[in-house]
């Protein structure tokens, strides 16, 4: 079938304003990533957008790196991580299994009594009071316990386990398996996938989460990355002080620090999304069909 | 008797299945509906050091002193219009862009587009935030391009004016593509007979987005924003708390973050939880509504 003239010109149009999508979207990453390899005065003399870094430093960094806060919040995120990932992955799994499961005489209650936390919660001060008596405040297991299990990504794991046909576990049973054995040697193996979905979320989650750290932590030096970032560059809290140099390296990098911050804030995630990208697209589309 | 033995057959046969519950429910009893009772606090003049059980009852006075509080209005009038526009600009384009995207003939460059587009939904708000503040400062980018456009610098993000702006931009341009990988699935559910049956019929490329691409998403489409426009009310405090500053509440306050103002910082717990009540109260009405609508409409409902 042959294309109109009309129907050409869209497609050149539609391929541009595609390409520009592509560019409003990359850009302030690579905006950034030049002015974090800039000189401050330079950067601050130049106008509009930027190619180029000015005056190529990578003083930036080496001052980010040294910043004390910067180093524990890395350590701090890491190890939320890992504690919380192998937390998240086992209540999912048996909020899911227990979702999914068949001939459950109280699951018509069970089901309610999980989907209504979805809809309705106590709200922040409750939650705040209720972690606060329990001990975490000022802990880093308050941002790792509390909010451990989420509801909407059981659902997506209950779907993927609803998929494996039901003679399988029957006959698991008949051979005398009980559930839990059924579970971690049949359906746990069987659902791998869409449990690195899960995790990915999970990950991205605690990767990117800031706001229980700022009302449940009290101390600086226990804050994950991303609420170093939001004390620095949100408000503004001075982190020159901390180093012992010369008011002209001060000068120097004072602006430009503030992007290689944002870069190092960032960069984890951007390393490994291209890689990823597709599975957590597969998340969504799975949590599609059952929407 | 035989009531007692059915339950008790039941529980013999599925123990191990309860077993596995019992750490989830822990949790959810913990975490879930310990702070849903806790939220009685708001009917309290609570203290602390005297626990939910010695505090005083003051019954809907705290309630009362919200629907008094001279920023009621503000902080409501704000939380709507906020939703409002992020509803206006965010929901329509991520569909405009799918329904575009579809429209690319070149599989390699359509991934190029998609895994691009949704990058910045992955990027934390911090980041984000930070960006926007660099980006809106007086001697910053955005004020570049103003001032090589003939206009002056201002320092944007101290107008109230323009918070709502900015709000729904960087949202849109955050979530835009995220958003559109459902309706992508659903252009790549629709029938190829259904295109080929129209083209027969003489159906140009346009009437056949027209009278087939839109129809088969139509849908998703209605769905989606039923749960969108449900869960209105429920918008979160966490941007709004990175983007503004006291110059802008007037614009940017809303009821989340009063609630944590009012809550956490100045700690006046009882009337804190009371605001937050309130708010998930009308929301679960709102969202119920909603459902029962979409119910009605599409047949599609979310419970």
């Amino acid at each position: 079938m042959k294309k109109t003239t009309g129907e050409k010109t869209f497609d050149v149009f539609n391929a541009l304003f595609m390409a520009f999508v592509i560019f409003i979207t990359l850009y302030p990453a690579y905006y950034l990533l030049c002015a974090s390899f800039s000189d401050s005065t330079e950067l601050l003399r130049r106008n509009g957008l930027l190619w180029w870094p000015q005056g190529f430093t990578t003083g930036a960094y080496k001052l980010t790196f040294n910043y004390p806060l910067v180093k524990t919040g890395y350590m701090n995120t890491l190890f939320i991580l890992i504690v919380s990932l192998p937390l998240n992955l086992f209540l999912t799994i048996c909020c899911a299994y227990v979702l999914a499961a068949r001939n459950m005489k109280l699951k018509k209650f069970i089901i309610p009594f999980v989907m209504f936390t979805m809809f309705f919660s106590g709200g922040l001060i409750p939650s705040f009071l209720n972690v606060r008596s329990l001990g975490m405040y000022n802990s880093l297991w308050a941002l790792i316990i509390p909010g451990s299990l989420s509801v909407y990504n059981a659902i997506i794991v209950k779907t993927a386990i609803e998929g494996i046909p039901e003679s399988l576990s029957e006959s698991a049973y008949i051979d005398g398996a009980n559930d839990i054995y059924l579970l971690a040697r049949i359906i746990i193996p069987l659902i791998t996938p869409t449990l690195a979905v899960i995790v990915l979320y999970y990950g991205v989650g605690h990767w990117n989460s800031w706001f229980s750290a700022v009302i449940y932590l009290k101390d600086n030096t226990k804050l994950p990355i991303q609420a170093v970032l939001r004390a620095i560059l949100i408000e503004n809290q001075n982190i020159m002080s901390a180093n012992d140099m010369s008011d002209g390296e001060v000068n120097r990098y004072a602006e430009t620090i503030k992007y290689a911050l944002i870069v190092v804030g960032t960069l984890p995630i951007l390393v490994v999304y291209p890689f990823l990208q597709k599975y957590f697209v597969k998340g969504v589309m799975i949590g599609a069909v059952k929407g | 008797m035989r009531k007692n033995n059915t339950w008790k057959r039941d529980f013999q046969r599925n123990k191990y299945k309860y077993l596995i519950f019992l750490p989830v429910f822990t949790y959810l009893i913990v975490f879930c509906y310990k702070p849903m009772y806790g939220a009685v606090i708001a009917f309290q003049n609570y203290r602390p050091a005297k626990g939910i059980i010695g505090s005083p009852w003051v019954g809907l006075k705290n309630f009362r002193d919200f629907f008094n509080d001279f920023y009621f209005p503000r902080i409501l009038k704000n939380t709507l219009l906020l939703s409002t526009y992020s509803i206006l600009w965010g929901f329509p384009i991520p569909i405009i862009f799918a329904l575009l995207l579809n429209e690319i003939t070149s599989t390699r460059f359509k991934r190029i587009i998609q895994t691009t587009s949704y990058l910045p939904h992955f990027i934390s708000l911090v980041v984000v935030c930070s960006l926007i503040k660099q980006f809106a400062m007086t001697d910053g980018l955005i004020n570049d391009i103003v001032e090589l456009l003939g206009g002056e610098r201002t320092p944007i993000l101290q107008y109230p004016g323009n918070f709502r702006t900015v709000y729904v931009a960087s949202g849109v341009w955050q979530q835009f593509g995220w958003n559109s990988i459902i309706y992508l699935a659903a252009l790549s559910g629709i029938d190829v007979a259904l295109y080929e049956a129209a083209q027969i019929d003489g159906a140009s490329r346009f009437q056949r987005v027209l009278h087939v691409t839109l129809p088969g998403i139509a849908p998703t489409i209605v769905m989606l924003l039923i749960l969108r426009v449900g869960s209105m009310l429920s918008l979160g405090s966490e941007k709004v708390l990175l983007l503004y500053n006291t110059a802008t509440y007037s614009t940017a306050d809303i009821i989340a973050t009063y609630t944590y103002r009012k809550g956490l910082v100045e700690a006046n717990f009882s009337y804190g939880t009371a605001v937050g009540l309130f708010n998930s109260v009308v929301n679960v009405i709102f969202l119920v509504l909603m459902n029962a609508l979409s119910k009605k409409i599409s047949n599609i409902g979310l419970f």
